[in-house]
Protein backbone atom coordinates (compact mmCIF):
# COMPACT_ATOMS: atom_id res chain seq x y z
CA UNK A 1 0.00 0.00 0.00
CA UNK A 2 1.30 3.44 -0.98
CA UNK A 3 2.09 5.72 1.90
CA UNK A 4 0.12 8.96 1.83
CA UNK A 5 0.40 12.37 3.44
CA UNK A 6 -1.97 15.33 3.31
CA UNK A 7 -0.91 18.61 1.71
CA UNK A 8 -1.78 20.51 4.90
CA UNK A 9 -3.09 19.61 8.33
CA UNK A 10 -6.38 21.12 9.40
CA UNK A 11 -7.71 21.45 5.86
CA UNK A 12 -10.03 18.45 5.63
CA UNK A 13 -10.95 15.49 7.81
CA UNK A 14 -8.79 12.49 6.93
CA UNK A 15 -8.81 9.59 6.94
CA UNK A 16 -12.58 9.62 6.61
CA UNK A 17 -15.18 7.69 4.66
CA UNK A 18 -16.86 10.96 3.73
CA UNK A 19 -14.20 13.71 4.10
CA UNK A 20 -15.28 17.22 5.07
CA UNK A 21 -13.55 20.55 4.72
CA UNK A 22 -12.59 22.12 8.04
CA UNK A 23 -13.78 25.72 8.16
CA UNK A 24 -14.61 28.13 10.92
CA UNK A 25 -17.72 29.94 12.08
CA UNK A 26 -17.73 33.33 13.74
CA UNK A 27 -19.15 33.00 17.24
CA UNK A 28 -20.59 36.52 17.04
CA UNK A 29 -22.19 36.78 13.58
CA UNK A 30 -22.02 33.26 12.16
CA UNK A 31 -19.96 34.04 9.05
CA UNK A 32 -18.23 30.95 7.69
CA UNK A 33 -14.65 30.90 6.48
CA UNK A 34 -12.46 28.36 4.73
CA UNK A 35 -9.73 27.62 5.53
CA UNK A 36 -10.42 28.29 9.20
CA UNK A 37 -9.86 31.95 10.06
CA UNK A 38 -8.77 33.65 13.27
CA UNK A 39 -10.77 36.83 12.67
CA UNK A 40 -14.19 37.43 11.14
CA UNK A 41 -14.06 39.50 7.94
CA UNK A 42 -17.62 40.74 8.49
CA UNK A 43 -17.87 41.72 12.17
CA UNK A 44 -14.13 41.60 13.04
CA UNK A 45 -14.68 39.38 16.07
CA UNK A 46 -11.77 37.14 16.94
CA UNK A 47 -13.64 34.24 18.50
CA UNK A 48 -14.12 31.54 15.90
CA UNK A 49 -15.16 27.93 16.29
CA UNK A 50 -14.42 24.97 14.03
CA UNK A 51 -17.14 24.10 11.58
CA UNK A 52 -17.13 21.17 9.17
CA UNK A 53 -18.56 22.20 5.79
CA UNK A 54 -21.12 20.28 3.78
CA UNK A 55 -19.56 17.65 1.54
CA UNK A 56 -21.98 18.38 -1.34
CA UNK A 57 -22.86 21.43 -3.39
CA UNK A 58 -23.31 22.73 -6.92
CA UNK A 59 -20.78 23.95 -9.46
CA UNK A 60 -20.89 27.78 -9.49
CA UNK A 61 -18.22 28.27 -12.14
CA UNK A 62 -15.22 26.41 -13.54
CA UNK A 63 -12.24 26.66 -15.84
CA UNK A 64 -9.35 24.53 -17.01
CA UNK A 65 -5.65 24.86 -16.30
CA UNK A 66 -4.19 24.27 -19.74
CA UNK A 67 -0.55 24.86 -18.92
CA UNK A 68 1.61 23.69 -16.03
CA UNK A 69 1.54 26.32 -13.27
CA UNK A 70 4.85 27.98 -12.40
CA UNK A 71 6.77 25.68 -10.08
CA UNK A 72 7.39 26.61 -7.35
CA UNK A 73 4.93 27.16 -5.82
CA UNK A 74 3.22 24.30 -7.74
CA UNK A 75 4.73 20.98 -6.70
CA UNK A 76 2.92 18.54 -8.96
CA UNK A 77 5.44 15.94 -10.16
CA UNK A 78 4.25 16.25 -13.76
CA UNK A 79 6.99 18.39 -15.34
CA UNK A 80 7.39 15.79 -18.08
CA UNK A 81 3.80 14.72 -18.55
CA UNK A 82 1.54 17.59 -17.41
CA UNK A 83 -2.10 16.95 -18.13
CA UNK A 84 -4.57 19.84 -17.95
CA UNK A 85 -6.93 19.76 -15.01
CA UNK A 86 -10.04 21.72 -14.15
CA UNK A 87 -10.81 24.01 -11.23
CA UNK A 88 -14.04 25.42 -10.00
CA UNK A 89 -15.97 27.09 -7.24
CA UNK A 90 -18.60 24.93 -5.59
CA UNK A 91 -21.51 26.57 -3.81
CA UNK A 92 -22.21 24.73 -0.57
CA UNK A 93 -25.67 24.82 1.02
CA UNK A 94 -24.30 27.08 3.78
CA UNK A 95 -23.88 29.85 1.17
CA UNK A 96 -20.10 29.66 0.86
CA UNK A 97 -18.20 29.27 -2.42
CA UNK A 98 -15.15 27.03 -2.12
CA UNK A 99 -12.46 26.78 -4.77
CA UNK A 100 -10.96 23.42 -5.58
CA UNK A 101 -9.57 21.20 -8.25
CA UNK A 102 -12.14 19.12 -10.10
CA UNK A 103 -11.73 15.44 -10.91
CA UNK A 104 -13.28 15.96 -14.36
CA UNK A 105 -10.81 17.74 -16.66
CA UNK A 106 -12.93 18.08 -19.81
CA UNK A 107 -15.01 21.29 -19.83
CA UNK A 108 -17.45 19.61 -22.21
CA UNK A 109 -18.43 17.32 -19.33
CA UNK A 110 -18.95 20.17 -16.87
CA UNK A 111 -21.85 22.58 -16.54
CA UNK A 112 -22.63 25.38 -14.15
CA UNK A 113 -25.17 24.22 -11.58
CA UNK A 114 -24.36 20.52 -11.61
CA UNK A 115 -24.15 18.65 -8.30
CA UNK A 116 -20.64 18.11 -6.91
CA UNK A 117 -19.22 16.28 -3.92
CA UNK A 118 -16.00 16.54 -1.97
CA UNK A 119 -13.33 13.89 -2.51
CA UNK A 120 -9.71 13.52 -1.47
CA UNK A 121 -7.25 12.74 -4.26
CA UNK A 122 -3.52 12.28 -4.69
CA UNK A 123 -2.16 15.18 -6.74
CA UNK A 124 1.58 14.55 -6.56
CA UNK A 125 4.22 12.29 -5.06
CA UNK A 126 6.48 12.93 -2.13
CA UNK A 127 9.69 11.02 -1.58
CA UNK A 128 9.83 7.18 -1.83
CA UNK A 129 6.78 7.08 -4.08
CA UNK A 130 4.36 8.27 -1.42
CA UNK A 131 1.30 10.23 -2.54
CA UNK A 132 0.35 13.69 -1.32
CA UNK A 133 -3.39 14.18 -0.92
CA UNK A 134 -5.54 17.25 -1.39
CA UNK A 135 -9.25 17.90 -1.58
CA UNK A 136 -11.13 18.17 -4.86
CA UNK A 137 -14.68 18.16 -6.13
CA UNK A 138 -16.14 15.37 -8.25
CA UNK A 139 -19.37 15.36 -10.24
CA UNK A 140 -22.02 13.92 -7.90
CA UNK A 141 -23.98 11.31 -9.77
CA UNK A 142 -26.01 10.51 -6.68
CA UNK A 143 -24.75 6.93 -6.81
CA UNK A 144 -22.84 5.15 -4.10
CA UNK A 145 -19.20 6.09 -4.05
CA UNK B 1 -8.28 72.97 -3.10
CA UNK B 2 -6.42 73.23 -6.37
CA UNK B 3 -7.01 70.88 -9.25
CA UNK B 4 -4.21 68.88 -10.87
CA UNK B 5 -3.52 68.95 -14.59
CA UNK B 6 -1.29 66.78 -16.74
CA UNK B 7 1.25 68.85 -18.67
CA UNK B 8 3.64 66.16 -19.86
CA UNK B 9 3.58 62.47 -20.75
CA UNK B 10 6.37 60.11 -21.75
CA UNK B 11 6.51 56.43 -22.59
CA UNK B 12 9.23 53.90 -23.26
CA UNK B 13 7.81 51.37 -25.76
CA UNK B 14 6.36 48.18 -24.26
CA UNK B 15 7.77 44.80 -25.29
CA UNK B 16 11.06 42.96 -24.88
CA UNK B 17 14.30 44.93 -24.66
CA UNK B 18 17.24 42.64 -23.87
CA UNK B 19 20.00 44.44 -22.03
CA UNK B 20 17.88 47.46 -21.10
CA UNK B 21 17.02 47.69 -17.40
CA UNK B 22 13.63 48.70 -16.07
CA UNK B 23 15.23 51.73 -14.48
CA UNK B 24 16.77 52.85 -17.76
CA UNK B 25 13.36 52.55 -19.39
CA UNK B 26 11.88 54.55 -16.53
CA UNK B 27 14.48 57.30 -16.90
CA UNK B 28 13.82 57.41 -20.65
CA UNK B 29 10.09 57.86 -20.03
CA UNK B 30 10.75 60.60 -17.47
CA UNK B 31 12.97 62.52 -19.89
CA UNK B 32 10.26 62.34 -22.55
CA UNK B 33 7.61 63.52 -20.09
CA UNK B 34 9.79 66.40 -18.92
CA UNK B 35 10.53 67.43 -22.51
CA UNK B 36 6.81 67.22 -23.29
CA UNK B 37 6.12 69.60 -20.38
CA UNK B 38 9.10 71.82 -21.16
CA UNK B 39 10.52 71.25 -17.67
CA UNK B 40 13.81 70.07 -16.26
CA UNK B 41 14.18 67.37 -13.57
CA UNK B 42 15.25 70.05 -11.10
CA UNK B 43 11.76 71.57 -11.27
CA UNK B 44 10.04 68.37 -10.05
CA UNK B 45 9.09 68.97 -6.41
CA UNK B 46 8.01 65.43 -5.56
CA UNK B 47 6.33 62.34 -6.88
CA UNK B 48 5.51 58.65 -6.77
CA UNK B 49 7.17 55.73 -8.49
CA UNK B 50 5.86 52.17 -8.79
CA UNK B 51 7.36 48.84 -9.83
CA UNK B 52 7.03 45.15 -9.07
CA UNK B 53 10.49 44.03 -10.13
CA UNK B 54 12.57 47.06 -9.07
CA UNK B 55 13.04 46.72 -5.33
CA UNK B 56 14.13 50.35 -4.85
CA UNK B 57 12.29 52.30 -7.54
CA UNK B 58 13.25 55.63 -5.95
CA UNK B 59 16.83 54.82 -6.97
CA UNK B 60 15.83 56.16 -10.38
CA UNK B 61 17.06 59.55 -9.11
CA UNK B 62 20.53 58.11 -9.79
CA UNK B 63 19.66 58.27 -13.50
CA UNK B 64 17.96 61.66 -13.46
CA UNK B 65 19.74 63.95 -11.03
CA UNK B 66 20.38 63.96 -7.29
CA UNK B 67 18.19 66.86 -6.29
CA UNK B 68 16.96 65.38 -3.03
CA UNK B 69 13.42 65.30 -4.40
CA UNK B 70 10.96 63.28 -2.25
CA UNK B 71 10.10 60.33 -4.51
CA UNK B 72 7.74 57.90 -2.80
CA UNK B 73 7.64 54.24 -3.77
CA UNK B 74 4.15 52.74 -4.17
CA UNK B 75 2.74 49.32 -5.04
CA UNK B 76 -0.82 48.04 -5.50
CA UNK B 77 -0.33 45.14 -7.89
CA UNK B 78 -1.73 45.85 -11.34
CA UNK B 79 -3.31 49.07 -10.01
CA UNK B 80 0.08 50.49 -9.00
CA UNK B 81 0.18 53.22 -11.62
CA UNK B 82 -3.27 54.41 -10.61
CA UNK B 83 -1.93 54.87 -7.10
CA UNK B 84 1.14 56.79 -8.29
CA UNK B 85 -0.97 59.18 -10.35
CA UNK B 86 -3.72 59.63 -7.76
CA UNK B 87 -1.24 60.40 -4.98
CA UNK B 88 0.68 62.88 -7.13
CA UNK B 89 -2.59 64.58 -8.09
CA UNK B 90 -3.66 64.64 -4.46
CA UNK B 91 -0.43 66.36 -3.41
CA UNK B 92 -1.17 69.09 -5.92
CA UNK B 93 -4.82 69.38 -4.86
CA UNK B 94 -3.83 69.86 -1.23
CA UNK B 95 -1.18 72.41 -2.11
CA UNK B 96 1.70 70.28 -0.87
CA UNK B 97 3.30 70.41 -4.34
CA UNK B 98 2.96 72.63 -7.39
CA UNK B 99 4.74 70.32 -9.82
CA UNK B 100 4.81 66.54 -9.36
CA UNK B 101 5.60 63.37 -11.29
CA UNK B 102 4.22 59.82 -11.44
CA UNK B 103 6.53 57.11 -12.76
CA UNK B 104 6.02 53.41 -13.51
CA UNK B 105 8.52 50.87 -14.81
CA UNK B 106 8.88 47.10 -14.95
CA UNK B 107 10.70 44.28 -16.64
CA UNK B 108 9.12 40.87 -16.10
CA UNK B 109 10.39 37.44 -17.08
CA UNK B 110 8.35 35.50 -19.64
CA UNK B 111 5.29 33.50 -18.68
CA UNK B 112 2.61 33.65 -16.02
CA UNK B 113 3.53 35.51 -12.86
CA UNK B 114 5.03 33.14 -10.29
CA UNK B 115 5.33 33.92 -6.62
CA UNK B 116 5.05 32.30 -3.24
CA UNK B 117 1.42 32.46 -2.04
CA UNK B 118 2.60 34.08 1.18
CA UNK B 119 3.19 37.35 -0.70
CA UNK B 120 -0.60 37.58 -1.01
CA UNK B 121 -1.42 36.21 2.42
CA UNK B 122 -2.44 32.83 1.00
CA UNK B 123 -1.59 29.45 2.59
CA UNK B 124 1.11 27.41 0.88
CA UNK B 125 -1.16 24.44 0.04
CA UNK B 126 -3.06 26.72 -2.34
CA UNK B 127 0.07 27.21 -4.44
CA UNK B 128 1.37 23.65 -4.07
CA UNK B 129 -1.86 22.21 -5.47
CA UNK B 130 -1.80 24.43 -8.57
CA UNK B 131 -4.32 27.11 -7.62
CA UNK B 132 -2.12 30.17 -7.00
CA UNK B 133 -2.46 31.60 -10.51
CA UNK B 134 -4.23 34.71 -11.65
CA UNK B 135 -5.09 33.37 -15.10
CA UNK B 136 -7.55 30.68 -14.03
CA UNK B 137 -9.51 33.22 -12.00
CA UNK B 138 -10.20 35.16 -15.18
CA UNK B 139 -11.41 31.98 -16.87
CA UNK B 140 -13.78 31.28 -14.00
CA UNK B 141 -15.11 34.83 -13.73
CA UNK B 142 -15.90 35.16 -17.43
CA UNK B 143 -17.31 31.62 -17.63
CA UNK B 144 -19.90 32.51 -14.98
CA UNK B 145 -20.49 35.94 -16.54
CA UNK B 146 -21.12 34.45 -20.00
CA UNK B 147 -23.53 31.94 -18.43
CA UNK B 148 -25.44 34.67 -16.56
CA UNK B 149 -25.51 37.36 -19.25
CA UNK B 150 -25.50 35.59 -22.61
CA UNK B 151 -22.03 36.59 -23.78
CA UNK B 152 -20.64 34.50 -26.65
CA UNK B 153 -17.14 33.27 -27.43
CA UNK B 154 -17.38 35.43 -30.56
CA UNK B 155 -17.48 38.50 -28.34
CA UNK B 156 -14.28 37.41 -26.62
CA UNK B 157 -12.65 37.15 -30.04
CA UNK B 158 -14.02 40.55 -31.10
CA UNK B 159 -12.37 42.23 -28.11
CA UNK B 160 -9.02 40.57 -28.73
CA UNK B 161 -9.09 41.28 -32.47
CA UNK B 162 -9.93 44.93 -31.80
CA UNK B 163 -7.10 45.42 -29.34
CA UNK B 164 -4.51 43.74 -31.58
CA UNK B 165 -5.82 45.83 -34.51
CA UNK B 166 -5.41 49.01 -32.45
CA UNK B 167 -1.92 47.91 -31.39
CA UNK B 168 -0.97 47.37 -35.04
CA UNK B 169 -1.19 51.15 -35.58
CA UNK B 170 0.60 52.01 -32.34
CA UNK B 171 4.40 52.08 -32.82
CA UNK B 172 4.91 51.81 -29.03
CA UNK B 173 2.90 48.58 -28.72
CA UNK B 174 4.29 45.06 -28.32
CA UNK B 175 1.85 42.83 -30.26
CA UNK B 176 1.54 44.73 -33.52
CA UNK B 177 0.39 41.88 -35.77
CA UNK B 178 -3.36 41.94 -36.27
CA UNK B 179 -5.14 38.62 -35.67
CA UNK B 180 -8.44 37.53 -37.17
CA UNK B 181 -11.28 36.42 -34.93
CA UNK B 182 -10.87 32.92 -36.41
CA UNK B 183 -7.17 32.83 -35.51
CA UNK B 184 -8.08 33.89 -31.98
CA UNK B 185 -10.89 31.33 -31.70
CA UNK B 186 -8.63 28.48 -32.83
CA UNK B 187 -5.68 29.28 -30.55
CA UNK B 188 -5.13 26.85 -27.65
CA UNK B 189 -7.41 27.05 -24.63
CA UNK B 190 -5.37 28.19 -21.63
CA UNK B 191 -8.16 28.55 -19.07
CA UNK B 192 -11.55 27.63 -20.50
CA UNK B 193 -13.16 29.55 -22.16
CA UNK B 194 -10.12 31.82 -22.56
CA UNK B 195 -7.59 31.06 -25.28
CA UNK B 196 -3.97 32.00 -25.83
CA UNK B 197 -4.69 35.04 -27.98
CA UNK B 198 -7.25 36.33 -25.49
CA UNK B 199 -4.58 36.94 -22.81
CA UNK B 200 -2.05 39.67 -22.27
CA UNK B 201 1.46 38.71 -21.26
CA UNK B 202 3.91 40.22 -18.78
CA UNK B 203 6.58 42.28 -20.56
CA UNK B 204 8.73 45.37 -20.16
CA UNK B 205 8.21 49.10 -20.39
CA UNK B 206 7.89 52.40 -18.57
CA UNK B 207 5.79 55.54 -18.55
CA UNK B 208 5.78 58.88 -16.73
CA UNK B 209 3.32 61.72 -16.26
CA UNK B 210 4.14 65.28 -15.13
CA UNK B 211 1.43 67.21 -13.31
CA UNK B 212 1.03 70.73 -12.02
CA UNK B 213 -1.62 73.01 -10.54
CA UNK B 214 -4.35 73.37 -13.15
CA UNK B 215 -4.44 77.14 -12.68
CA UNK B 216 -0.79 77.32 -13.76
CA UNK B 217 -0.88 74.62 -16.44
CA UNK B 218 -1.10 77.01 -19.37
CA UNK B 219 2.35 78.33 -18.53
CA UNK B 220 3.61 74.97 -19.76
CA UNK B 221 1.15 73.73 -22.38
CA UNK B 222 -1.74 74.90 -24.50
CA UNK B 223 -3.48 71.56 -23.97
CA UNK B 224 -3.55 70.70 -20.26
CA UNK B 225 -5.59 67.67 -19.21
CA UNK B 226 -7.29 68.00 -15.85
CA UNK B 227 -7.48 65.11 -13.40
CA UNK B 228 -11.07 65.11 -12.18
CA UNK B 229 -10.77 62.00 -10.02
CA UNK B 230 -8.35 59.30 -8.97
CA UNK B 231 -9.81 56.63 -6.70
CA UNK B 232 -8.69 53.25 -5.43
CA UNK B 233 -10.69 50.58 -3.64
CA UNK B 234 -9.81 47.21 -2.13
CA UNK B 235 -12.30 44.36 -2.11
CA UNK B 236 -15.33 44.12 0.14
CA UNK B 237 -16.79 40.96 1.66
CA UNK B 238 -18.44 38.89 -1.06
CA UNK B 239 -16.32 40.13 -3.96
CA UNK B 240 -15.35 37.24 -6.27
CA UNK B 241 -11.61 37.76 -6.52
CA UNK B 242 -8.27 36.39 -7.54
CA UNK B 243 -6.57 34.08 -5.03
CA UNK B 244 -9.58 33.49 -2.81
CA UNK B 245 -9.87 29.92 -1.49
CA UNK B 246 -13.45 30.58 -0.36
CA UNK B 247 -15.93 33.43 0.01
CA UNK B 248 -19.53 33.91 1.08
CA UNK B 249 -21.91 34.24 -1.86
CA UNK B 250 -23.64 37.59 -1.32
CA UNK B 251 -25.84 39.43 -3.84
CA UNK B 252 -25.02 36.88 -6.54
CA UNK B 253 -21.29 37.55 -6.28
CA UNK B 254 -21.59 41.01 -7.84
CA UNK B 255 -19.57 43.00 -5.29
CA UNK B 256 -16.45 44.35 -6.96
CA UNK B 257 -13.71 46.82 -6.10
CA UNK B 258 -14.04 48.12 -9.66
CA UNK B 259 -17.69 49.04 -9.09
CA UNK B 260 -16.74 50.75 -5.84
CA UNK B 261 -13.79 52.68 -7.29
CA UNK B 262 -15.82 53.63 -10.35
CA UNK B 263 -18.76 55.03 -8.37
CA UNK B 264 -16.41 56.99 -6.13
CA UNK B 265 -14.59 58.43 -9.14
CA UNK B 266 -17.79 59.48 -10.91
CA UNK B 267 -18.98 61.16 -7.74
CA UNK B 268 -15.69 63.00 -7.24
CA UNK B 269 -15.63 64.07 -10.89
CA UNK B 270 -19.25 65.18 -10.79
CA UNK B 271 -20.21 63.32 -13.92
CA UNK B 272 -21.52 59.94 -15.00
CA UNK B 273 -20.79 57.11 -17.39
CA UNK B 274 -22.85 58.83 -20.10
CA UNK B 275 -20.27 61.64 -20.16
CA UNK B 276 -17.30 59.35 -20.94
CA UNK B 277 -16.02 59.79 -24.51
CA UNK B 278 -13.11 57.32 -24.48
CA UNK B 279 -11.94 54.64 -22.05
CA UNK B 280 -9.00 52.46 -21.09
CA UNK B 281 -10.12 49.32 -19.25
CA UNK B 282 -7.97 46.61 -17.68
CA UNK B 283 -7.96 43.88 -20.33
CA UNK B 284 -5.78 41.26 -18.68
CA UNK B 285 -7.85 39.03 -20.95
CA UNK B 286 -10.64 39.62 -23.43
CA UNK B 287 -13.24 38.59 -20.87
CA UNK B 288 -12.03 41.19 -18.41
CA UNK B 289 -12.64 44.01 -20.88
CA UNK B 290 -16.22 42.77 -21.34
CA UNK B 291 -16.89 42.53 -17.60
CA UNK B 292 -15.19 45.85 -16.89
CA UNK B 293 -17.38 47.68 -19.40
CA UNK B 294 -20.32 46.90 -17.13
CA UNK B 295 -18.53 47.18 -13.78
CA UNK B 296 -17.45 50.70 -14.73
CA UNK B 297 -21.03 51.64 -15.59
CA UNK B 298 -20.33 52.03 -19.31
CA UNK B 299 -23.08 49.54 -20.21
CA UNK B 300 -25.47 47.13 -18.52
CA UNK B 301 -24.63 43.47 -17.97
CA UNK B 302 -25.21 41.62 -21.23
CA UNK B 303 -25.29 44.69 -23.47
CA UNK B 304 -21.68 44.03 -24.44
CA UNK B 305 -22.82 41.38 -26.91
CA UNK B 306 -24.63 43.98 -29.01
CA UNK B 307 -22.11 46.77 -28.46
CA UNK B 308 -19.24 44.63 -29.71
CA UNK B 309 -21.22 43.35 -32.71
CA UNK B 310 -21.96 46.93 -33.78
CA UNK B 311 -18.37 48.07 -33.22
CA UNK B 312 -19.21 50.58 -30.49
CA UNK B 313 -15.82 50.17 -28.81
CA UNK B 314 -13.75 50.41 -32.01
CA UNK B 315 -11.64 53.49 -32.83
CA UNK B 316 -14.56 54.95 -34.78
CA UNK B 317 -17.29 53.76 -32.42
CA UNK B 318 -19.27 55.80 -29.95
CA UNK B 319 -17.16 54.63 -26.98
CA UNK B 320 -13.64 53.70 -28.14
CA UNK B 321 -11.97 51.35 -25.63
CA UNK B 322 -8.26 50.57 -25.38
CA UNK B 323 -7.37 52.61 -28.45
CA UNK B 324 -3.64 51.90 -28.12
CA UNK B 325 -4.19 48.14 -27.96
CA UNK B 326 -4.70 47.91 -24.22
CA UNK B 327 -2.91 45.25 -22.21
CA UNK B 328 -3.56 42.68 -24.93
CA UNK B 329 -1.60 44.72 -27.44
CA UNK B 330 0.98 46.21 -25.10
CA UNK B 331 1.55 43.50 -22.52
CA UNK B 332 1.71 44.37 -18.86
CA UNK B 333 4.76 45.79 -17.14
CA UNK B 334 2.81 46.09 -13.91
CA UNK B 335 4.22 49.34 -12.54
CA UNK B 336 3.90 51.14 -15.87
CA UNK B 337 0.68 49.75 -17.31
CA UNK B 338 -1.70 52.33 -15.90
CA UNK B 339 0.48 55.25 -16.91
CA UNK B 340 0.51 53.86 -20.46
CA UNK B 341 -3.28 54.18 -20.30
CA UNK B 342 -2.96 57.82 -19.19
CA UNK B 343 -0.35 58.51 -21.91
CA UNK B 344 -2.77 57.27 -24.56
CA UNK B 345 -5.76 59.16 -23.16
CA UNK B 346 -3.76 62.40 -23.02
CA UNK B 347 -2.72 61.99 -26.67
CA UNK B 348 -6.35 61.35 -27.62
CA UNK B 349 -7.63 64.36 -25.64
CA UNK B 350 -4.95 66.52 -27.28
CA UNK B 351 -6.00 65.08 -30.68
CA UNK B 352 -2.40 64.02 -31.35
CA UNK B 353 -2.86 60.23 -31.49
CA UNK B 354 -2.09 60.06 -35.20
CA UNK B 355 -3.58 57.21 -37.22
CA UNK B 356 -5.46 55.91 -34.19
CA UNK B 357 -6.95 59.29 -33.25
CA UNK B 358 -10.63 58.86 -32.48
CA UNK B 359 -13.03 61.09 -34.43
CA UNK B 360 -14.82 64.04 -32.90
CA UNK B 361 -13.46 65.96 -29.94
CA UNK B 362 -13.21 63.65 -26.94
CA UNK B 363 -13.42 65.69 -23.73
CA UNK B 364 -13.83 63.13 -20.93
CA UNK B 365 -11.51 60.13 -20.67
CA UNK B 366 -11.66 57.20 -18.25
CA UNK B 367 -8.90 54.84 -17.09
CA UNK B 368 -9.42 51.67 -15.05
CA UNK B 369 -7.00 49.19 -13.50
CA UNK B 370 -7.72 45.94 -11.71
CA UNK B 371 -5.26 43.73 -9.89
CA UNK B 372 -4.83 40.87 -7.48
CA UNK B 373 -5.99 40.21 -4.87
CA UNK B 374 -8.92 42.51 -5.59
CA UNK B 375 -7.92 46.15 -5.93
CA UNK B 376 -9.11 48.62 -8.54
CA UNK B 377 -8.27 52.18 -9.45
CA UNK B 378 -10.18 54.60 -11.64
CA UNK B 379 -8.91 57.90 -13.05
CA UNK B 380 -11.13 60.40 -14.85
CA UNK B 381 -9.55 63.05 -17.06
CA UNK B 382 -10.97 66.00 -18.94
CA UNK B 383 -9.72 68.74 -21.22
Amino acid sequence: MTETTVVAEGLFTWPAEEPRLIGSECSACGLLAFPAAVQCLRCFATHMQERLLSPRGTLWTFTTQGFRPPSPPYDGNDAADFRPYALGYVLLPEGILVEGRLTEADPANLRIGQPMRLVVIPYTHGGEGSSILTFAFAPDTGEQR
Amino acid sequence: MSQAAIIGVGLHPFGRFPGVSAMDMGAHAVRLALADAGLSWSQIQGGYVGSLEVANPDAIVGRLGLTGVPLWGVFNGCATAGTALAKAARDIETGALDIAIAIGMDKHPRGAFAADPSVAGIPSWYGRTGMFLTTHFFGMKINRYMHDHGISERSLARVAAKNFRNASVNPNAWRRTPLTEEEILTSPVLNYPLRQYMYCGPDEGAAAVVLCRADRARQFTSTPVRILAGELRSRRLGAFEVNTPALPLLDGGTASPTVDASRAAYEKAGLGPEDVDIAQLQDTDAGSEIIHLAENGLCKDGEQEGLLAEGATELGGRLPVNTDGGLLGNGEPIGASGLRQIHELVLQLRATAGTRQVPGTPRVAYAHLYGAPGVSSVTILST
